[in-house]
C-alpha cells in the first residue's frame, strides 16, 4: 500500500525569508517525483522495548535530587492517518526547553538558567487506538538570532515515524493564545489554514486534579494513497 | 481524506539530547545511532562517510542524517516486506553532523542488496536540519554498481547531468570499504531531492 504524498499547503516551503536559516539551506531546485517502491512502503519499526521506564515522564526521567521547576503539564493526544485510523505501536519522540526556556543542549547558551532536575528529552509509543501522553514542564520562551528581539513562542517539539519512512514527521506542538505565535517566522512559514494545526488546546478534563494541566495535542500522518499502486 | 496532515517543522539546533542522545554523549539512550551493523551482520561491511553543505559551501554542524536501507540479501525488517519475517538487521541509522571535527556523519553498517524489483542497491536518505522547515529525501547510490545504476528506474528519472549527486563514491582504504556520499543544499552540485 502506498502513501499519500505530501500535502503542500500543509507544509512549509523549504525557502521561506522570514526564516533567515532556510536562505542557504533550503533546496533550490523542484523536487523530483518518486514512484514509491519498496524502500518508501517500508520503515523502522520501533515497539516498547525500545522505551525506558520513565522515558515519557520528563518531569521524573531528569531527577538528579528534586522536583524540577514550573508548571507540571501533562501532553496527550491520538495519532492518527488522513483517513482517520489510528496510527499504532508508533514511535513519538519529543524533546524541549525547560520552564525557563533554556535547552540542556551544549550549544544553547540563552543566559537562563539550567534545572539540574530536569533533562527535557522522552519519547513512548502510540497504544493501539493511537493514544500517546507524556508528562512534562511547560517549556519556557527563548530568544534566537532571526532577527532583532525574535522569541521562539513555548513549543515540544515532536519527531513521528508512522508506518514507513514516507509517514515520518519532525514538527513542533505549540501552545494556545501564545502572543509570539503571530510574530514567529517558523510558524508564520507554515501555510496559512494549515498553522493552527500546530497549537494543541487546553482540556480540563485531561487536566490531573492537584498535580498537572492537561493540553491534548492531535498528529495526522500521511495516509493511505487514493488509488492502488499498479502492480 | 477526512483528516489534514499536521505541517512539519524544523527540528532545530537543539535535536542532539533527544534524537542521538548516545552519539553527544547526553545521559540518556538512543533508539538509533550511527552503527546499523556489528561483527555478526550478514553482508559486506561498508562505512558511509559524507558532510553536507549549505548554499556557500559550507559544511553544516546542526544537520542530522537519518538512512534506511535493506539488508545484504535486499530484505527490508518491516511487515511490508514477508520476505525477511526473522529480521536481525533493523537497517535504520540516524547520525548528527556535530560530533566530527570535520562535521561528517559516518554511518557502518553493510552494503544492501537489489530489492529485487529492478533497482539498483541503494540507501534511503533522509535529511534534518535547523533552516529546513520539512525534511528533505534522497537517496544513496553505490559507485561500483553501474551495471545495476543504468538499469534503475529511478535514476533514470533524474536528469542525467545530476545524477552524480546521488552516487557514493568507493574509496577501499585500509580500514575497509568506504563510501563518500556528500549532500549539497544548493548549488551547482545540488542533490537531488526527491518527491517521495
Ligand atoms: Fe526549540
Amino acid at each position: 500500500m502506498s502513501t499519500a504524498p505530501r500535502d503542500w499547503t500543509a507544509h512549509p516551503p523549504y525557502l521561506y525569508a522570514g526564516y533567515k536559516s532556510t536562505t542557504l539551506r533550503g533546496p533550490t531546485k523542484p523536487l523530483i517525483p518518486l514512484k514509491q517502491s519498496l524502500s518508501e512502503m517500508t520503515g523502522p519499526v520501533f515497539g516498547q522495548d525500545c522505551l525506558g521506564p520513565l522515558d515519557h515522564d520528563l518531569t521524573r526521567n531528569g531527577r538528579k535530587n528534586g522536583e524540577p521547576l514550573g508548571e507540571r503539564i501533562v501532553v496527550t493526544g491520538r495519532v492518527l492517518d488522513e483517513a482517520g485510523r489510528p496510527v499504532r505501536n508508533t514511535l513519538v519522540e519529543v524533546w524541549q526547553a525547560n520552564a525557563a526556556g533554556r535547552y540542556v543542549h551544549k550549544v544553547d547558551q540563552h543566559d537562563a538558567p539550567l534545572d539540574p532536575n530536569f533533562f527535557g528529552g522522552g519519547r513512548c509509543v502510540t497504544d493501539e487506538e493511537g493514544n500517546y501522553r507524556f508528562h512534562s514542564i511547560k517549556p519556557g520562551a527563548y530568544p534566537w538570532g532571526n532577527h532583532h528581539n525574535a522569541w521562539r513562542p513555548n513549543h515540544i517539539h515532536f519527531s513521528l515515524f508512522g508506518p514507513t519512512i514516507a509517514t515520518r514527521l519532525v514538527t513542533q506542538m505549540y501552545f494556545p493564545g501564545d502572543p509570539l505565535l503571530p510574530l514567529d517566522p517558523i510558524f508564520l512559514g507554515t501555510p496559512e489554514g494549515a498553522r493552527e494545526r500546530l497549537i494543541s488546546n487546553f482540556a480540563i478534563d485531561v487536566t490531573e486534579p492537584g498535580f498537572a494541566l492537561g493540553y491534548v495535542f492531535d498528529i495526522v500522518l500521511r495516509g493511505p494513497a487514493a488509488t492502488p499502486m499498479e502492480a | 481524506m477526512a483528516l489534514k496532515q499536521t505541517p512539519s517543522q524544523t527540528v532545530g539546533p537543539y535535536f542532539a539530547y533527544g534524537l542521538t542522545p548516545t552519539q553527544y554523549g547526553y545521559d540518556l539512550p538512543s533508539i538509533a545511532g550511527p552503527e546499523l551493523a556489528t561483527e555478526e551482520t550478514d553482508g559486506q561491511p561498508i562505512r558511509i562517510v559524507g558532510q553536507v553543505f549549505d548554499g556557500q559551501g559550507q559544511p553544516i554542524g546542526d544537520a542530522m542524517i537519518e538512512i534506511w536501507q535493506a539488508d545484504a540479501q535486499g530484505r527490508y525488517a518491516h511487515p511490508a516486506d514477508s520476505r525477511n519475517p526473522n529480521a536481525t538487521f533493523r537497517g535504520f541509522g540516524r547520525c548528527g553532523t556535530g560530533t566530527d571535527p570535520r562535521n561528517r556523519f559516518v554511518f557502518e553498517t553493510v552494503k544492501p542488496g537489489p530489492t529485487g524489483d529492478g533497482s539498483a542497491p541503494h540507501t534511503t536518505v533522509i535529511v534534518f536540519m535547523r533552516g529546513m522547515l520539512t525534511h528533505a529525501y534522497t537517496r544513496l547510490y553505490f559507485s561500483d554498481e553501474a551495471e545495476a545504476n543504468a538499469a534503475d528506474p529511478v535514476l533514470a528519472s533524474v536528469p542525467e547531468d545530476r545524477r552524480d549527486t546521488l552516487i557514493a563514491k568507493r574509496e577501499d582504504t585500509a580500514a575497509g570499504v568506504v563510501y563518500r556520499f556528500d549532500i549539497h543544499m544548493q548549488g551547482d552540485r545540488e542533490t537531488v531531492f526527491f518527491e517521495v
